[in-house]
């Protein structure tokens, strides 16, 4: 032990400082202040490949910047190059978390631009179908929002019960994820023998379990000191950048594209806008439990009163919606999904632009995170429900 | 079809022919001169409290003089109203940012550069922002291929002949 420190105390005597000769920096050697580090694009709390530099000042937050783009595909350009049918499971790919919302927006843009409409019926099992996918969105955010937080237990709650309405999803129309499952004009397939007692199961079987996660998290003391305060958002920042969906209404911002500008037939439902007033990720929390409970009220409705008759509108075989442009958006589970549509006559799109709520929700991080700790960041990241797939499309 | 608003009226007979109110399928827009662009965004933002700034996009139209539409979809939360402000602009020509005007422009116009090469005057920090920053070449042009790609990034970057 004793000639170990002999060696060390000689080691540093033969490095000192004065050996090594070397020039006073403007700035001092070692800057104990600031310090750049890298977080992703392979970090687990990033929730895909999303990169974040982050400035320190030890453990604070200075500033941050997102590098995107790992998991650019090019939809936009892949659209001018289809068909409008052929394009329509692509669409699948950008929110996969919320495949059915996306499939949603898209079919509505295009129906619009053809001055059509999907029949009553194909409307109904669009409503039950895209909130049966805001609570599946719901539940994977909550189990990997709460597992990076340190709260490993609703994980296996969630999944264990989105699993009911993924196997809803895959007997409707054979896929679990990217489902695909509404074309241009109303909808592919007639429901499955047993549908509507499938869902009012799930409903009977769920509401509980809803219960059971507000049990684990609402008044858990931990989940409370790392989501109170933490993020914090005015409704007024939140619209200067153009941040929408449960972010935006966790604000104080009382907006839900289904109620201010109803699409589909939500119109007939009655549900409400769940909002919070501080802003933070513990009222985000509570506004996307609530949603959840709406979306069950929604889907009880609609399960009820689903009327009988075609399922699919007086659509031609080959889609060419006259010259013209459309803007149409939906309230996705993240926010506003918006598809821009420039047609020129043809089978193709002319342009096509996605409108994407993670992509526009991100770029509040920085203001959000600023001041805060390390941790925080990754509450906060979890608490935009960001999916990267849609962010880089 | 045109469009036909007491507010576009007032705008009509302020800048006259540089401003083309139309309406299609129901939605409002203005076709502007390049010229009023940020002024009418600005008036749009303050006095026709559009203050939510939904998407900031473009689309190439070659063989136009002006081979560049710029758009602006907007709207208004008190006025629960949207409309859209489209301009045209030629090719290496730039734009006045609306950054100043609605925070939310930063990354939709960094989209806009990357996707199609229109420079945003004054713009904080104007640079690529899905693709890598040594990429040439603009993808959403018509004249980029769908199949085309920076082979010479690829190669020196991954390490790989080709990404296709």
């Amino acid at each position: 032990m004793s000639d170990r420190k002999n060696d060390s105390t000689n080691d540093v005597s033969t490095h000192s400082l004065s050996n090594l000769d070397l020039e006073t920096p403007e700035k001092p050697y070692l800057d104990s202040n600031e310090l750049i580090i890298n977080m992703g694009p392979q970090h687990p709390a990033t929730h895909g490949v999303l990169r974040v530099i982050l400035k320190l000042d030890g453990e604070k937050v200075l500033g941050t910047e997102c590098v995107i783009g790992y998991l650019h595909r090019g939809v936009e350009k892949i659209a001018e190059n289809r068909t409008y049918a052929m394009f329509n499971p692509y669409v699948d790919r950008m929110d996969y978390c919320a495949a059915v919302s996306n499939g949603l927006g898209y079919c509505e843009a295009v129906e619009k631009l053809m001055n059509v409409e999907a029949p009553p019926r194909a409307q109904y099992i669009r409503v039950i179908l895209t909130e049966l996918n805001r609570i599946a969105s719901h539940q994977l955010w909550l189990g990997t929002h709460a597992l990076d937080i340190g709260a490993m237990t609703p994980l296996f709650y969630t999944f264990r019960d989105r699993e009911e309405i993924l196997k809803i999803f895959e007997r409707y129309c054979g896929a679990r994820l990217t489902t695909h499952a509404f074309r241009i004009g109303g909808c592919q397939y007639e429901t499955y023998a047993g549908f509507e007692k499938d869902v009012t199961n799930f409903l009977t079987f769920f509401a509980p379990k809803i219960d059971e996660y507000e049990a684990l998290l609402t008044t858990n003391r931990i989940w409370l000191e790392r989501t109170k305060n933490v993020g914090v958002i005015s409704g007024a920042d939140c619209i200067a950048l153009g941040v929408t969906g449960p972010v935006l209404r966790a604000s104080g911002v009382k907006w839900d594209v289904r109620k201010a500008q109803p699409y589909a037939n939500y119109s007939k439902f009655d549900f409400e806008i769940p909002i919070g007033t501080n802003g933070d990720t513990y009222d985000r929390y509570l506004v996307r439990m609530a949603e959840m409970r709406q979306s069950m009220r929604i889907v009880e409705q609609a399960v009820n009163g689903i009327p009988e008759g075609p399922i699919m509108g007086k659509v031609p075989k080959v889609i060419k919606p006259p010259v013209g442009e459309i803007y149409h958006s939906i309230e996705a589970p993240k926010g506003e999904l918006g598809y821009f549509i420039v047609s020129d006559g043809s089978t193709q799109p002319y342009r096509l632009r996605v409108r994407p709520p993670s992509f526009v929700n991100l770029q509040a991080l920085d203001l959000m995170v600023r001041g805060a700790l390390v941790a925080d960041v990754v509450a906060v990241i979890g608490t935009f429900d960001i999916v990267l797939g849609e962010v880089d499309r | 079809m045109p469009w036909t608003s007491p507010m576009v009226e007032k705008y009509r007979s302020q800048y006259g022919s540089g401003l083309d109110p139309l309406t299609y399928l129901g939605q409002n827009y203005l076709a502007v001169d390049r010229s009023l662009i940020p002024d009418i965004l600005r008036l749009l933002r303050d006095e026709e409290q559009f203050d939510y700034c939904v998407d900031i996009t473009a689309v190439h139209y070659p063989k136009r003089e002006k081979p560049f539409d710029v758009v602006w979809i907007l709207y208004s939360f008190p006025r629960n109203e949207r409309v859209r402000v489209k301009t045209q602009i030629a090719d290496g020509a730039s734009i006045p940012s609306s950054v100043p005007i609605w925070a939310t422009a930063n990354w939709l116009e960094r989209e806009v550069y990357d996707m199609f090469g229109i420079k945003f005057d004054g713009h904080p920090d104007l640079k690529r922002i899905l693709l890598p920053d040594g990429w040439k070449g603009h993808p959403l042009r018509k004249d980029y291929g769908i199949l085309q790609q920076d082979q010479e990034w690829v190669q020196i970057n991954l390490g790989i002949e080709s990404g296709q």
